[in-house]
């Protein structure tokens, strides 16, 4: 594949109480985005693993996002705190294997955020995009 | 059992009208499930979810003999629970459904972009069949309701609530922060169209709920602290002043009907700094106390914060308060000029254009300004407010000195709502309004099971769709009651003991206090989960230094499946 063809492949993880809903409401408003994501919904981000990122991206996917409800606000009371402890960790680890900042990012957007969601998927799309292909996809 | 048998994965993907079809090639992402692994049938329907939809399901999963169902559409959040039903008619375990949403995250999003829609919708339904070659049937289990409902809020809406519940048999605790029951009803002076003192209405309601024994009402009280889920909630309430005794409650269902404030207008058209500038609710209370200056001549502003200017809604409310107002001032001064100053009149519905024609007629004045030049308010001479606006029919800047200015404000949230949201765990909305499940299909809940929602809590309503929803979520909330028990989702924590070490890690991160060592497993001990107190959040498996604990219906597996699935075949 050349350079000029290469479309990012992103992952998003989405919360079923918050983000999912944004995501939902983001659909029901319009709100138009680019396509390059796909969103696998779980339970709560307290779900996420960092081990998905490394497979996900050894597997050629480019970035990864995780969107959970605001702090405070987890359905569960503390999974998305859990979450971002997680991704503190993980985000070490990746710059250890030389992967650029911001190729893996957190972030919160509740259930009437539609707009948010607009704007947090759009704004990694376009980042990815300048990173271009991850360095730990074995030249995909 | 079935699903030890080899997946036959049946796809059905919907058109949704045109909502899906108009915008991908619906077509052509049935064509490409059916070269999936394990798909054995697929189709497109115009609506999946319409009687010819669901039968179809039903008809392939009896002749194709399906053991996994997949259908990609609109939301799991609305739909998910009618598809799972129709697998459950035809004999397949309602676990064995897989949802793929490429309406609201798909073609609903990317009206623009035909081919790199139908890509993407083509690998999300790639991803489901990854997930629906691993599920496994799950069954949910029950749990009692606590049979007794809370209302939060005392106003009309809390009172209606409180009472429909009560006159079904059912216990009820009504809570109100306040002193008194009533909020701001407490404040009117009359209410339209039947023109009669709130008070005949709150004092009706009132007597009802002393009279019943199956009511609490616990006036001037709070609640602080709330746990639990659908059917066993359990909340602890405390006075609001002074530090006398909490009380613990069991509940099964809350029904949020706190009620919304008037907007204080600080700074906007000299309200709180000229003499003279009232809001409604406070020339309501005039009227009702009997204080009321002479008056020769007032003017209304509507819209007074509203619509752009504060907050971006309009109140709904606000114009038939004003106009109701300006025919009271009219009535009890015949030879004042009473003029309403507005962007626009929204005298929606049945009752409410007859108010409003019925005010011209009797010479209240109505005068429009654009909204780029609002009226302007200022301290006039002799104790006067002076008025000046523009009169866009005349062409021209009007002034006017009045003795009353009467500022139409809307509604809003109560400034701490977001701490009740934040226990309650339910969304407030962008103008900061409590946020139901869903807009249309599910006006009356939230997301969460067991909590509803009535009157303006949920935005500005008048008394009468204050009541009709306050009628809407006893009858929700009796729902659960009646049934007197919950099933509860069977997508709980596991462990594998024969390789748990025993190390603890997944009982330091449940925020429920499911799991604990027990003895047992090849290194002595191993976590065991209780599936009644988990939630099914999912945190744990993370902690899990040997992925031995897995939640049912999203373990590593399927989850991983679906990232290999997403990565691979887009070359
Ligand atoms: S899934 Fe959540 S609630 Fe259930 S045991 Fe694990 S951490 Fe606790
Ligand atoms: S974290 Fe894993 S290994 Fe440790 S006790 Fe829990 S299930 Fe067992
Ligand atoms: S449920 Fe949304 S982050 Fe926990």
């Amino acid at each position: 594949m050349t350079e000029d063809e290469w479309e990012p492949k992103i992952l998003v993880f989405c919360c079923n109480w918050c983000s999912y809903a944004g995501a939902d409401l983001a659909g029901v408003a319009r709100l138009q985005m680019p396509t390059h994501f796909r969103v696998l919904r779980v339970m709560c981000s307290g779900r996420f693993k960092p081990e998905y990122a490394f497979k996900a991206m050894e597997q050629g996917i480019d970035g990864v996002f995780v969107l959970g409800c605001h702090i405070g606000d987890c359905h569960y009371l503390e999974g998305n705190h859990r979450a971002k402890k997680r991704f503190e960790v993980l985000e070490d680890m990746m710059v250890h294997l030389g992967v650029e900042p911001g190729r893996i990012k957190i972030d919160w957007v509740s259930a009437s955020e539609g707009v948010r969601f607009q704007a947090v998927i759009t704004e990694f799309v376009a980042h990815i995009k300048e990173l271009g292909p991850s360095p730990l996809g074995g030249g995909r | 059992m079935r699903h030890d048998e080899e997946p036959r994965i049946g796809v059905f993907v919907c058109h949704c009208g045109s909502n899906i079809g108009g915008w991908l090639d619906v077509p052509a992402v049935a064509e490409y499930a059916g070269t999936l692994p394990y798909v054995v049938h697929s189709e497109d329907n115009l609506y999946t979810c319409a009687e010819d939809g669901l039968a179809a399901i039903r008809k392939a999963i009896k002749e194709q003999d399906l053991n996994r169902v997949i259908v990609a559409s609109c939301t799991p959040r609305t739909h998910e629970p009618l598809f799972q039903a129709t697998c459950e008619e035809a004999g397949l375990n309602r676990y064995l459904f897989e949802f793929v949403n490429i309406r609201d995250q798909c073609s609903w999003i990317h009206m623009s972009e035909w081919d790199a829609a139908t890509e993407k919708a083509k690998e999300l339904v790639r991803m489901g069949v990854a997930k629906a070659t691993r599920l496994v049937p799950l069954d949910r289990s029950t749990a009692p309701v606590e049979l007794v409902a809370m209302v939060l809020g005392g106003g009309i809406t809390g009172m209606t609530a409180a009472r429909a519940i009560a006159n079904s048999g059912f216990e009820v605790y009504l809570v109100e922060r306040r002193s008194v029951l009533g909020g701001l009803l407490n404040r009117l002076h009359k209410i339209w169209p039947t023109e009669e003192s709130p008070r005949q209405l709150l004092d009706g309601l009132e007597a009802d709920l002393e009279a019943n024994e199956r009511v609490h009402i616990l006036t001037g009280t709070e609640m602080v602290d709330l746990k639990g889920f659908v059917g066993n909630f359990d909340v602890t309430l405390m006075p609001v002043e002074g530090n006398g005794d909490g009380l613990d409650l069991k509940v099964g269902t809350i029904i949020v009907a706190t009620g919304a404030d008037e907007m204080k207008p600080d700074g906007l058209y000299g309200y709180g700094e000229v003499e003279g500038v009232v809001t409604e609710l406070e020339l309501e209370t005039m009227l009702r106390e009997g204080n009321l200056p002479e008056i020769g001549n007032a003017v209304f502003i509507q819209c007074t914060g509203a619509r752009g200017q504060r907050v971006t809604y309009c109140s709904r409310v606000c114009c038939m308060t004003g106009i109701k107002n300006a025919m009271e001032l009219r009535e009890l001064y015949p030879e004042a000029s009473i003029n309403v100053l507005y962007r626009d009149i929204m005298a929606y519905g049945i009752s409410y254009e007859e108010l409003y024609q019925r005010a011209r007629v009797k010479g209240v004045g109505f005068i429009r300004h654009p909204k780029e030049e609002p009226p302007r308010v200022e301290t006039g001479p002799d104790g006067k407010v002076r008025v000046t606006y523009r009169d866009v029919i005349l062409g021209r800047d009007i002034v006017q000195d009045v003795d009353l200015v009467v500022l139409s404000t809307p509604l809003v949230q109560h400034e701490d709502a977001k701490e009740l949201a934040q226990m309650l765990r339910v969304p407030l909305g962008q103008d900061r309004f409590f946020f139901e499940a869903h807009v249309k299909l599910r006006p009356i809940d939230f997301a969460s099971d067991g909590i509803f929602l009535a009157g303006t809590a949920h935005g500005p309503k008048d008394i009468e769709e204050s009541i009709v929803q306050a009628l809407g979520a006893a009858s929700r909330s009796l729902t659960f009651l009646k049934a007197g028990q919950v099933l509860s989702e069977p997508i709980v924590a596991v462990v594998d003991e024969d390789s748990c070490i025993g190390c603890g890690n997944c009982i330091e991160v449940c925020p429920y206090g499911a799991i604990e060592l027990k003895e047992g497993g090849k290194r002595g001990q191993v976590a065991e989960v209780n599936p009644g107190l988990c939630k099914g959040c999912g945190t744990c498996p993370g902690a899990c230094p040997s992925s031995s604990i897995q939640q049912l219906g999203f373990t590593d597996e399927q989850i991983l499946a679906m990232i290999t699935a997403l990565a691979n075949g887009g070359d």
